[in-house]
């Protein structure tokens, strides 16, 4: 133990070293550097996406062929073997970068020229599209861990808030002022049902809800497939399971012009993010939602209706997914395919524990995966390294920022007074 | 400790064990009884003609050869609704609630045999094989529902099984191919399942990281590194590296012998019979061991458990390891037990099911094994009707094991009571 801890922490530390044998102490005169950075949120999160990124590069290099074959040879060109495995690496991140954030070259050449500033703020703009359903349905998912339901139907409800939307995008016709609105609010309502009926089962049956939201994901699955094979949803004509698509009035406006995918639902989003930060810390239902979660037996001993609120966190958090699921079909895809929603509502519920279930976390949280894999898809493009490192990375993220004390081990960093590895989900809520 | 204990549900607080039924449920159960009792007269009896048939195949060569079962729709729609309806009028009526489960049983068997007629009308259906592929699919959700119950009796949450299944097919696959040996390949699977348990308890009882994060996180590591490696690895060296045998069904003499039974449950191969053999040993073992106690006092109350001299976290790690082992063999059973390739996320979301299962069994082996074969034959049935050509749209076939798990488990479980120290980090005091 260093002798700069704080006692709460230190408790703490020795409760968990227990179980892996004593903490080697290391003497402070041994690492002059050590305690010099304080291991707070910001420094674990920093240090956690350099690790990945690290791992990552292990990852390329020890599957790629030609870095594998250079690095045979280390013994007669040791210079050449290093630098073909730096390369690939190098080549592999700044095609994420530049696919995610900004490509360098593009930017000094229309800051010279005036010209290809929409080439300059595609990858931004894809970034925020990306991260548009992932705050939404990560917010939706957050409110549910903070009052102690596991939301794991985001997936179920996104796919119904998209079915409720495009029905009401083809099927009505109205000036897009009265229309789109209706589009956003088929949306949520669609997701509110979806999370309704568990919500409802919990309260009524005490069916679990980690039960019912998995298997309500499949259920909602089929009726998209099913759906998308019959009338009224499929395309008149197609003999694929494709959607009708979503008239002009029905579609999310475009932000910075007709040339950059970002769009209105990106703004949704972040209205959200402050109305859920105001609802949760400043009105009273919220106060009712975060002592339940935190303490359901003085909850109820306070008089708060745990069934209500449990049935109402349910249909809160499907439709915060119901709109994950028209932002996408309302901002850029303008009509559903089988798979429609792909992994989002299952990423939703990593962003929201990555975002430590606050909603400017998850905000955070949601642009960081976003940009990952944005830039995942750039880097598969241009370099054939799958995509799916992406992802990887992206769980290497969660793994340290989750083991704050591991990452405080590994940097040999300083204690904080306020402990980072508090628990964040409750268990079953049983 | 329950949440939302709303008055006269099932489950008493106090044991995660306790299994009270209440007089409201158990009416409803025989009320539910008589409605389908009804619905299988009329449905199934009155609106087919008196002429139709179904036959049942009970076995055919190289299964032993039994007579097939030829039977009058109508005539085994009137006796399953009779019966069924006698069993609901019996759970009305009765006092006491022992045995309910039983009897609300029965009378579903019957519905669902007179179903099963009407929907073969006119046709054939291979009953022994419908069973033998119940097993089939019930198989790799045993394995993860019992990796489920090993962890969480000992107080921690494994919501990784999914990813534990996904590293288990993945090395099984690649060892298999790779060295030729198949028991290599399951060796391979248990030590991968082995290794993300071992993640989870280092990261969660070393580093008090949360339970739930962990395992989220393991799924999403799992399912990212096995497409990564697919994509990279083992498509471009396919032949070599994802081309392992599979194991064949091996017969039990004599056993094997016994009509309908014979095939369907002792022709099998060697995962499904691993599968019964763990659910036996892990009951033995949990409720019938020093063991068992042990674990379960640590999964309870850490604290007692700790003051009578039980190293909380030494069994904590032990258990969730020996967790992901049994995930990391059922994993292996996706890719050497019938497939014989790896695929990317070919464990397509089963072991969230297989967590769904160790709740819905209440934390149970055999809980979790009833909760596993339903599933798996609810599985088994929608591709059976898929062929028979009942008239419902594929996807709504395709919907009705999850829609009979959610009624199940708001209609018959109700509220479960988890271990009271699952997912909450051990604290010395």
């Amino acid at each position: 133990m260093t002798p700069d801890v704080t006692p709460g922490v230190a408790a703490g530390a020795a409760g968990a070293t227990a179980g892996g044998g004593p903490e080697p102490a290391v003497p402070a005169r041994r690492n002059p550097l050590r305690g010099l950075v304080e291991a707070n949120v910001v420094v674990v999160t920093a240090l956690a996406i350099v690790s990945s990124l690290l791992i990552g590069g292990v990852l390329i290099i020890a599957t790629s062929p030609t870095v594998l074959h250079a690095l045979g040879r280390i013994g007669s060109s040791p210079g050449r073997a290093l630098g073909v495995a730096g390369s690939t690496v190098g080549d592999a991140y700044a095609a994420m970068f530049t696919g995610a954030i900004v490509s360098p070259s593009g930017l000094g050449h229309a800051i010279t020229t005036g010209h290809g500033w929409t080439a300059v703020l595609t990858p931004i703009s894809e970034t925020l599209v990306s991260a548009t359903p992932l705050i939404l349905a990560g917010l939706g998912v957050a409110l549910g861990f903070s009052t102690g339901v596991f939301n794991i139907g985001a997936q179920g409800q996104l796919i119904a808030g998209a079915l409720a939307s495009l029905y009401v995008g083809f099927e009505v016709h109205l000036p897009i002022g009265i229309h789109l609105p209706l589009v956003v609010l088929a949306g949520a309502v669609g997701g509110a049902v979806a999370g309704f009926v568990p919500g409802y089962l919990k309260a009524r049956t005490g069916a679990h809800e980690v039960i019912t939201t998995i298997m309500m994901n499949y259920v909602f699955l089929d009726l998209l497939n099913e759906l998308l094979a019959t009338q009224p949803f499929q395309q008149p004509g197609q003999s694929n399971a494709i959607s009708r698509s979503m008239p002009a009035t029905a579609r999310l406006p475009h932000l910075f012009g007709a040339g950059l995918r970002a769009n209105l639902g990106f703004v949704v989003a972040l209205a959200l993010v402050v109305a859920a930060a105001w609802f949760m810390r400043r009105s009273t239902s919220g106060f009712a939602f975060r002592v339940i979660g935190s303490n359901p037996k003085a909850g109820r001993t306070a008089g708060i209706d745990v069934r209500k609120v449990t049935t109402a966190v349910l249909v809160m958090s499907g439709a915060l997914a119901g709109l994950a699921g028209m932002a996408t079909l309302s901002g850029t895809d303008f009509f559903l395919s089988s798979g429609y929603g792909g992994n989002i509502g299952f990423d939703a519920i990593t962003v929201a524990l990555l975002g430590r279930n606050r909603p400017v976390g998850v905000l955070l949280g949601a642009l960081l995966f976003a940009a990952l894999d944005v830039g995942g898809r750039n880097m598969q493009a241009a370099t054939g390294i799958p995509l799916d490192l992406a992802f990887v990375i992206q769980a290497i993220i969660v793994f340290f920022v989750a083991t704050p004390a591991l990452v405080r081990e590994v940097y040999r960093l300083r204690e904080t007074g306020a402990s980072l590895g508090q628990v964040l989900s409750k268990g079953w809520g049983g | 400790m329950s949440l939302l204990e709303p008055e006269g549900v099932a489950g008493l607080p106090g044991s995660p064990d306790s299994r009270v039924v209440t007089a409201g449920r158990v009416r409803g159960m025989g009320a539910f009884l008589v409605a389908i009792a009804v619905l299988a007269a009329l449905a199934f009896g009155v609106a087919t003609p008196a002429g139709a048939h179904a036959t049942f195949t009970l076995g055919a060569p190289p299964a032993v050869a039994v007579a097939p079962l030829e039977m009058s729709v109508r005539f085994v729609a009137v006796v399953c609704a009779l019966v069924c309806a006698a069993l609901g009028v019996l759970l009305v009526a009765r006092r006491g609630a022992r045995g309910s489960y039983l009897i609300f049983s029965l009378g579903v068997v019957a519905f669902v045999w007179s179903f099963l007629t009407w929907a073969a009308r006119g046709t054939d259906l291979n009953f022994v094989q419908m069973l033998a592929a119940t097993l089939i699919s019930t198989t790799p959700l045993v394995y993860g529902s019992l990796s489920g119950i090993m962890c969480e009796r000992s107080g921690v949450i494994n919501i990784a099984i999914e990813g534990q299944f996904l590293a288990g097919a993945f090395l099984g696959a690649m060892i298999a191919s790779v060295t030729g040996d198949l028991w290599l390949g399951v060796l391979a699977g248990a030590v991968a399942g082995a290794a993300f348990g071992w993640l989870l308890a280092f990261l969660s009882l070393r580093y008090g990281a949360d339970q739930i994060i962990v395992g989220v996180v393991i799924v999403a590591f799992c399912t990212g590194l096995t497409n990564f490696l697919t994509a990279q690895v083992l498509t471009p060296y396919q032949a070599t590296l994802n081309s392992p045998q599979t194991f064949s069904p091996i017969a039990i003499p004599l056993v094997d012998k016994i009509p309908v039974v014979g095939p369907v449950l002792f022709d099998q191969n060697v995962f499904v019979y691993l599968a019964a053999v763990l659910v036996v040993v892990v009951n033995v073992g949990l409720f019938r061991t020093r063991w068992g106690l042990r674990v379960r006092s640590v999964g309870e109350h850490p604290h007692a458990a700790e003051t009578v001299g039980i190293h909380v976290l030494s069994v904590r790690y032990r258990n969730v390891v020996l967790g992901g082992l049994i995930a990391g063999i059922g994993g292996a059973s996706f890719t050497i037990g019938s497939v014989g390739e790896f695929s990317s996320e070919m464990t397509a979301g089963l072991g969230y099911v297989a967590l769904a299962a160790m709740i819905f069994g209440r934390w149970r082996p055999f809980g979790a094994l009833g909760a596993a074969l339903l599933f798996g034959f609810s599985v088994s049935l929608q591709s059976f009707l898929a062929v028979l050509n009942v008239g419902i749209p594929s996807p709504f076939l395709a919907m009705a094991p999850y829609v009979i798990t959610v009624a199940v488990v708001s209609g018959l479980v109700g509220r479960v009571r988890p271990p009271a120290a699952d997912g909450v980090p051990y604290r010395r005091e």
